[in-house]
Order: structure tokens, then C-alpha cells, then sequence
């Protein structure tokens, strides 16, 4: 029981709970652009950043999150291209990360690279200046959102109504693409390539279904996140399990949830 | 008498809209071709025109949503690049193909429509929440203020966003096929209120329509100019003794 005491467990608690308020919050305004899977994307791209950083031993999350923003400003660019298929610039991107990511892994094996902190998190190992970054980001993200909350329900609920209002469309999605970076990149300690995702789209899909306003959906998200982000640090520190894994499963039950409470109260 | 209230017309009312020779075509297709047409303060503008006649480009150009590639457009007496006052216009696209599970209320929706650069960086206030509230009693939709959009009727949502058009208090507003997907007796009442809009407040109003039984109803037989396959039928209200007019939402006189 002395592991919910120690330190690092407690450095853990602090990380998950901030990140489980931005994550949550970024990623229902993706979820409701129709941009689920970039999160997914920015993750593995950010995975090569990462990579890269072991390489040439520059701080690997900052690396990561650098390559996580170009990134965004790529699908941003091939989404406009595109227009209506937001998923197909998603898929392009994605593959060019992974194979990068799986190039500079190959370049790197001589170094002492742990690839698999960083594909399933390590929330455990979490430092002093890895906490500094994500309490920056939530800082960040938090202070632009509440500024710009009106806007962004606008420009996620109908992109053209807010540019016929002339509000500069252009900013807020860049605005929103590297928001999404800077909680991408900051959370992939945490819970891991591979997870990122979860934490983005899970609470977004369970306040979909529950919630019937804007501000409702907002306040459930973090809600959800928190409840699965800190339940799932206990549960895994006490049973010894892993804990990316314990707070991804937790949301799929929390999520399973949701979906039977809407079908019991529809019937 | 024709000549007499044209005269009226410069006399008294501003041009709200002016086209001058625009042009546009998707790849090779030309959509539209060398279209020049003005729209005075208080006409009612029908815009018919087959399939692919170009109306909705048409309306997407004049709301800043695209470009003419040849031509321009002015609105308010300004070249359209460097029309700031959005609030002005009122615009309801064709189909609002939003996600039916978006989590949003009607009220929310509404008061989205004063999400503008006027408001950045502002909160809403009480006046704003009162200039809703009139909105949707305009529209005779107040009970449905706390309904989830998506789990509206296609009629009651075309209302939403009517509301949501009008919570500025537009001096034009633009409704691109308003009565298609409901039902003839909503179609008729929705007809009926826009009809009573440009009578008794000062708005202008530029629809696309197909149904030509209700644009010659009140706009006459015969269109007052053709552009292609476009063409552009127009009524002129009278009705106000003074450019000022009304208010729609009597709480808004201060703005717009």
C-alpha cells in the first residue's frame, strides 16, 4: 500500500489529473470536428520527434512535441486540400510518422532508447521539468479555451457560420491544431503513443451521448477524464498493474456505461 | 408609377448589395457568367434558377465564402474585402448538415449567431441573453430553447436558424432554399412570417427558391432581370413612412 505514498506515485496523481483536464477538453472539440483519429496521428508523429530527440540528446518531449505541431500544420493544410475528408489527411500523416518513427528507431538501437516508455507511457518515471511542461500546457490550453469559448463552439458546431460572422477561421484552427500538439506531445509520458487517443475520444464519445448542452458536454469530459485518470492510477498502483492500460480500460467501461444509461432512459 | 418609386428608391434607401460583371467557374464549368444585379435597402429578392443555375455560389460569394473570379461585389456601398460589419447580414445556408448528436442547445445555437469579431475577447451579457430570448419568440420557438438542435423537427431546426440569423438584428438577410425538406403547412407559415418581416421591419432579403407558386405569389409574374440562368425577381416594400423602420427584436435598437 506504501506505493500511494511514495513520490513518484504522487508526482504521477499530479500529472494524470492535469492532463486529464486538457486531453478530455482538446479532445471533444476534435471529436466533434470529425477529427477522432488525430490525436492517434500527432501521437506517432510525435513518437519519431521523440525518437529523434534520444538521437541527437535533445530533450525528448520537447522534440516530440515540435514534430507533433508541424504535424498538425500539415494535416491543417492537406485538410483544407481536401475539404469534407478529414480523415484522409489524418491516415497520410499518421503512416508518415510511423515510418519515420520506425527509421530513426532503427538509426537509434546502438543507444539506450526506451522505446516502449514512450508507445505505452510511463507515468511512473515522471521528473520534476516533465511536470513543469504539462502544468505549462495546461496553463496554456485552459487559458485559451475560456477566452475563446464562444468561438471555438462556433467553429466547431459550424465552421462557415463562423466565417460568415468574419471571424478569423484561420487563426482558431491553428489555434486548435497546436493546442492539440501541445496536449498530445505532453501526454504521451502518460499514458503512451498508443493511448493518447483514449483519453482524447473516450469522454468525448460518453458526453455525446449524456449530455444535451455545449456546456454540459464540457464539464462532463473533464469529469470523466478525471474519474478515469486518477481511479485508474489507484487501481493499478495497488494491483500492481499497468497503468496506461488500468485508465484506458476504465474509460471503456465508464463509456459502456454512458451507452447502456442513454438506452435505459430512451426505452 | 414605376419610374416614380425607383426615384423613391435612390432617394431614400441605400444599396445594400452590388454585383458588378462576377464571374466563376469550378475548374473548367462556367457556373456563372458576367452577372451584374443591385439590391436596394428593403427589396425582397427572389433568386430562381435551375440546378446548377449558380445560386448558392451566388450567395456564398456575396457572404465572403468564396471569391468571384472575375468581377466584384460590394455590400453596404464597401468592396466586399473590406467589409468589416458581418453582423450586418443574416445568412441561412441551404441544408445545416451539422452532426444530429452535437451537444447543443437551441439557445446555444442561437446566441452563436452574435459570435462575431464585435464580441471577441467579450462575455456575453444580459442583453445578449434577452436579444435570444426575443429571437426565439419571433420565431414562436421559446419552449424549445433547452431542446437539443439534432432532436428537432427539420422545420422547427430551419426556425433555429432563422433565430440564430436574426439574433443581430441584419439589415440583409440571405436564405438559401429556407422551405425545402418540410412540410407544405410549415412551408407556408415560415413563408408567411418572411412575408411579414420585409412588410413591417427593415430588412432586406435575398432567397433562393424553387418553389415559383410562392416567389410569384408576392414577388409578381415576371422577374425584373435575367443573368444567365439566373433570374432575379424583386419586390420593393413601402410600407414604413421612413427609412428607420422597426425593429424585428424590439430590444436590439441600439444595434445593427
Amino acid at each position: 500500500m506504501d506505493i500511494l505514498s511514495a513520490e513518484f506515485f504522487q508526482r504521477a496523481l499530479i500529472g494524470g489529473a492535469l492532463i486529464a483536464v486538457t486531453a478530455p477538453l482538446m479532445g471533444l472539440f476534435l471529436v466533434l470536428r470529425r477529427l477522432a483519429m488525430i490525436g492517434d496521428t500527432l501521437a506517432h508523429v510525435s513518437i519519431a520527434g521523440v525518437a529523434l530527440g534520444f538521437l541527437v540528446n535533445v530533450y525528448p518531449v520537447a522534440v516530440g512535441l515540435l514534430f507533433a505541431i508541424l504535424a498538425s500544420f500539415a494535416i491543417e493544410l492537406l485538410r483544407r486540400t481536401y475539404r469534407t475528408y478529414a480523415e484522409l489527411s489524418i491516415a497520410i500523416i499518421m503512416s508518415g510518422g510511423i515510418a519515420l518513427a520506425s527509421l530513426l528507431f532503427t538509426m537509434g538501437k546502438g543507444f539506450n532508447m526506451d522505446v516502449s516508455s514512450y508507445l505505452f507511457g510511463s507515468i511512473y518515471t515522471l521528473n520534476q521539468t516533465d511536470l513543469a511542461v504539462i502544468a505549462g500546457v495546461t496553463i496554456i490550453v485552459l487559458s485559451m479555451v475560456l477566452i475563446h469559448k464562444k468561438e471555438l463552439f462556433l467553429l466547431t458546431f459550424d465552421e462557415e457560420a463562423a466565417s460568415v460572422s468574419g471571424l478569423p477561421v484561420k487563426y482558431f484552427n491553428i489555434m486548435l491544431s497546436v493546442l492539440t500538439a501541445l496536449v498530445i506531445s505532453a501526454s504521451i509520458k502518460i499514458v503512451g503513443a498508443l493511448l493518447v487517443s483514449a483519453l482524447l475520444t473516450i469522454p468525448a464519445a460518453c458526453s455525446l451521448t449524456l449530455s444535451r448542452s455545449f456546456r454540459q458536454a464540457v464539464v462532463l469530459v473533464v469529469i470523466i477524464g478525471e474519474i478515469a485518470v486518477l481511479a485508474g492510477l489507484w487501481i493499478a498502483g495497488i494491483g500492481n498493474l499497468a497503468p496506461g492500460g488500468t485508465i484506458v480500460l476504465l474509460l471503456i467501461g465508464i463509456l459502456a456505461v454512458s451507452v447502456m444509461t442513454t438506452r435505459i432512459m430512451r426505452a | 408609377m414605376d419610374n416614380n418609386s425607383t426615384l423613391q428608391q435612390i432617394g431614400c434607401h441605400q444599396e445594400i448589395v452590388r454585383l458588378d460583371g462576377v464571374s466563376y467557374s469550378f475548374d473548367s464549368q462556367s457556373v456563372l457568367s458576367d452577372v451584374s444585379f443591385r439590391i436596394m435597402e428593403r427589396d425582397f429578392v427572389g433568386l430562381i434558377g435551375s440546378n446548377g443555375a449558380g445560386k448558392t455560389t451566388l450567395l456564398r460569394m456575396i457572404v465572403g465564402l468564396s471569391r468571384p473570379q472575375k468581377g466584384a461585389i460590394s455590400l453596404f456601398g464597401q468592396p466586399a474585402d473590406e467589409f468589416k460589419d458581418w453582423n450586418k447580414i443574416g445568412y441561412v445556408p441551404q441544408r445545416n448538415h451539422f452532426n444530429p448528436l452535437f451537444p447543443a442547445t437551441v439557445r446555444e445555437v442561437v446566441l452563436s449567431g452574435l459570435y462575431g469579431r464585435k464580441k471577441l475577447f467579450r462575455r456575453l451579457s444580459k442583453e445578449d441573453i434577452g436579444r435570444c430570448e426575443d429571437a426565439l419568440g419571433a420565431l414562436k420557438i421559446q419552449d424549445l430553447g433547452d431542446k437539443k438542435i439534432g432532436a428537432l423537427s427539420g422545420g422547427q431546426q430551419q426556425r433555429v436558424f432563422l433565430a440564430r440569423a436574426l439574433i443581430n438584428n441584419p439589415k440583409l438577410l440571405i436564405l438559401d432554399e429556407p422551405l425545402s425538406g418540410i412540410d407544405t403547412e410549415t412551408q407556408q407559415s415560415f413563408f408567411h412570417m418572411i412575408k411579414h418581416m420585409h412588410q413591417r421591419h427593415n430588412i432586406t432579403f435575398l432567397m433562393v427558391s424553387h418553389d415559383m407558386d410562392m416567389v410569384r405569389s408576392y414577388l409578381g409574374q415576371e422577374p425584373k432581370e435575367k443573368s444567365g440562368k439566373l433570374s432575379f425577381y424583386v419586390r420593393h416594400s413601402h410600407d414604413l413612412d421612413d427609412c428607420d423602420g422597426t425593429d424585428l427584436l424590439h430590444s436590439l435598437r441600439r444595434e445593427g
